[in-house]
């Protein structure tokens, strides 16, 4: 650390999956010089894969995240698509994986919004922490959190019937799945389908209109001008499953586009600092400093020229409008996005459960074999992406994953820099500015860690460090 | 001359077998499961995993070695023996690697199987995270001592059906390991994907390469009835 900085540290963050903990660095004068969210992040895993079954990969990785375990093993299985040539699914393969997807975003997207955002935002970000949780909604909204709780099982029930199990199933294997979708199954889904697209359109009503109620504070907070990157299809529509990969800058224009994800490190490569664990990507062409990206439900509408289900573009064009067609640079808005892919999951599991395909019997097909493989995925949190070198005895010699969070880092440390540079008076930690960093650090949704998920309050320690490194003062919030 | 019927019982109930009849033997055939792991069908039993031990008379005694005895009182579900049993198993679960969580034996392991069916959840004893090795190197079959058992099964199996000699235990005491014909690798072997070996160990020790999680969960052989509910359905 640099002589004269002071800093903060703000551990953890409540309300993320995981632990998070902030350092405030100031310079001599008390201004905020740099934010850092330090990460905790087990880079172990990718030691502990090296060695095991190519096969058991998908179930493996699972265990890397308590609370998208289904983004990592789809990712996997991807890979593992191509190491046993068989990336060329049945569409009966293809179909349940995405029906699997869909579930996971649908649920994990729910519980972000209803569960972990929905209390700053219907009870405003300075309320007092005893009201401003789950219990709070509950007592307040009670309609709107039996619809939190009631989609999240409905996104469940979905990976249930796709993967085995609602948590760590094994539905996909390397060339495709292991299990179709069952009359009974399909049934029993499309018996709640129409209340979840009733439920998905109020959830981004809700959204919509707190980010447009609150426009005044919601567009400046934590916003700054970045560049986006995600997966789309070949037609430039949105696709949360497959893709290749395409990046904008804070205009739009096109960075790079249609870039295969094998060839991913040709347009990416990864900065390590000593002061986080986590590694900070960035675009290669554009360098370290500028070349920083967010990823993510913002990102994704931001980069996509259109969505392919009715509804969703609906919602999509109107969010656009605000921006006249440029990207929407606010971070805040992740949330009302965020909605908008909650409800084309809904639409896109709407197209899969009337498709008969997903009652077909073809479900593994397999090719050339590979020894490389890369394979992407956007997670609920955006970009994955999983990486592996395969030995000829099937062990895995190689693994490299990067997971959406990290996508995000950087992005993540500029939110809070520009949250702590508007918001810090003084050199004291105000319970206002804890809450404002932790709401921006909130809307990425970041996964801080593998650890499992904690809802509800986690004990908060503020330490507040002179230029020289010592403690000042420090808070604890239970 | 008709054959000297013999009569025991076992929790009570009077269960009928001929001289040179194990104790499990009988139990089997009157429906009675007596939980076990190293003992497998058409090899000759040696009593060593001592998870189906029984108080025969007041002693505990492996009921898959035992020959009965008229008049013999065996005890089998009481407390006392489940919770020996237990132990047992706490061990063997310590001693390895064993992450149901990502094996792919999941569903179908033995292991598992009776640690569900005595109700174990977690270990009591302290993981002593081991060193094991894999051997990946035959082309259709993966070895990982992660999770083995040492319940001697390939041992007997490769031997005595196969007529080959793969597996063999090397060392003594906390070293004890399978080893594959004195500290080749599996590729060096004559093992083949097609011999009845493959299919002996009751864990995820010994897999068909490539196989993994082809069975959906829901199907698996332990996901709708518990282990032995064969044996008791008769
Ligand atoms: S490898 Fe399997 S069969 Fe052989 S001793 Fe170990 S557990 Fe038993």
């Amino acid at each position: 650390m640099s002589e004269n900085m002071k800093r903060i540290v703000i551990e953890p963050v409540t309300r993320v999956e995981g632990h998070g903990k902030v350092s405030i660095l100031l310079d001599e004068q008390n201004k905020v010089k740099q934010a850092r969210l330090h990460i905790v992040e087990f880079r172990g895993f990718e030691k502990f894969i090296q060695g095991r079954p190519y096969w058991e990969v998908p179930v493996l990785v699972q265990r890397l995240c308590g609370i998208c375990p289904v983004s990592h093993h789809l990712a996997a299985a991807k890979a593992m698509d191509r190491i046993v040539g068989g990336e060329n699914l049945t569409p009966t393969a293809e179909k349940m994986r995405r029906l699997c997807h869909y579930g996971q975003v649908l649920q994990s997207h729910v519980l972000h919004f209803f569960h972990l955002c929905s209390p700053d935002l219907l009870f405003g970000f300075d309320a007092d922490p005893a009201i401003r949780n789950i219990i709070g909604v509950i007592n307040k909204f009670p309609e709107l959190a039996v619809q939190g709780v009631m989609m999240r099982k409905y996104g469940q029930e979905i990976i249930k019937a796709t993967a085995g199990k609602k948590i760590h199933g094994t539905g996909a294997i390397p060339g495709g799945v292991n299990k179709n979708l069952s009359i009974e199954e399909r049934d029993s889904l499309l018996k709640d389908l129409d209340q979840m697209m009733e439920w998905g359109k109020g959830a981004v009503k809700v959204a919509k209109d707190y980010t447009m109620e609150n426009f005044d504070m919601v567009a400046p907070f934590g916003t700054f001008d970045s560049n986006h990157m995600s997966l789309i299809r070949e037609d430039g529509a949105m696709d949360l499953y497959d893709g290749k990969l395409r990046a904008i800058d804070p205009e739009g224009n096109k960075i790079f586009d249609h870039v295969d994800v094998q060839k991913y490190t040709d347009y990416l490569l990864e900065e390590v600092k000593d002061w986080s664990y986590m590694k900070f990507p960035f675009i290669k062409s554009i360098g370290p400093e500028k070349g920083w990206y967010r990823v993510g439900p913002l990102s994704r509408i931001n980069t996509c020229d259109f969505i392919d289900t009715p509804e969703a573009e609906k919602e999509r064009k109107e969010f656009m409008a605000l921006t006249d067609g440029k990207p929407n640079q606010i971070t805040l808005a992740y949330h009302w996005t965020r909605m908008i892919e909650a409800l084309h999951a809904i639409e896109k599991i709407n197209e899969l459960l009337h498709d008969s395909d997903l009652q077909g019997t073809d479900l593994v097909v397999t090719g050339k074999r590979r020894e490389e493989t890369v394979a992407m995925l956007e997670a609920p949190r955006g970009t994955l992406i999983h990486h592996y070198r395969v030995n000829k005895d099937d062990q895995v010699e190689m693994a490299n994953l990067i997971v959406s969070t990290t996508n995000n880092n950087t992005a993540m440390n500029a939110s809070v820099t520009k949250v702590a540079e508007d918001h810090l008076s003084g050199v004291e930690i105000t319970e206002g500015l804890l809450n404002h960093i932790e709401v921006a650090i909130r809307a990425y949704d970041p996964c801080l860690s593998c650890a499992t998920h904690a809802m509800g309050q986690m004990p908060l320690i503020i330490s507040l460090f002179d230029h020289e490194g010592k403690l000042i003062d420090k808070k604890t919030k239970e | 001359m008709s054959e000297q019927i013999i009569t025991i019982t076992i929790d009570g109930q009077e269960v009928k077998g001929t001289p040179g009849q194990t104790i499990m033997e009988v139990a089997d055939s009157a429906g009675v499961y007596i939980p076990r792991l190293c003992f497998l069908k058409g090899l000759t039993p040696h009593g060593s995993c001592r998870v189906c031990v029984v108080n025969v008379n007041g002693r505990p005694q492996t009921s898959c070695t035992q020959p009965i005895a008229n008049g013999m009182v065996v005890e089998n579900d009481t407390e006392e023996i489940k919770q020996l049993r237990k132990d047992i198993i706490d061990m063997l679960f310590v001693e390895g690697n064993h992450y149901c969580q990502f094996c792919e034996k999941s569903g179908n392991c033995e292991l598992q199987a009776v640690a569900y069916r005595l109700g174990i959840t977690a270990p009591k004893y302290p993981y002593q995270f081991p060193n094991k090795e894999i051997d990946a190197t035959h082309p259709d079959i993966f070895l990982d001592l992660n999770r083995c058992i040492l319940c001697a099964r390939c041992i007997q199996t490769s031997r005595d059906v196969d007529g080959k000699t793969v597996f063999e235990f090397v060392n003594r005491g906390p070293e004890k390991k399978i080893s594959v014909n004195a500290d080749a690798k599996l590729s060096d072997t004559n093992l083949d994907v097609t011999d009845k070996v493959v299919d002996s160990c009751p864990v995820g020790s010994i897999l068909k390469k490539r196989v993994g999680f082809a069975v959906p969960i829901g199907k698996r052989i332990y996901d709708k009835e518990a282990i032995g509910s064969e044996i008791e359905k008769g």
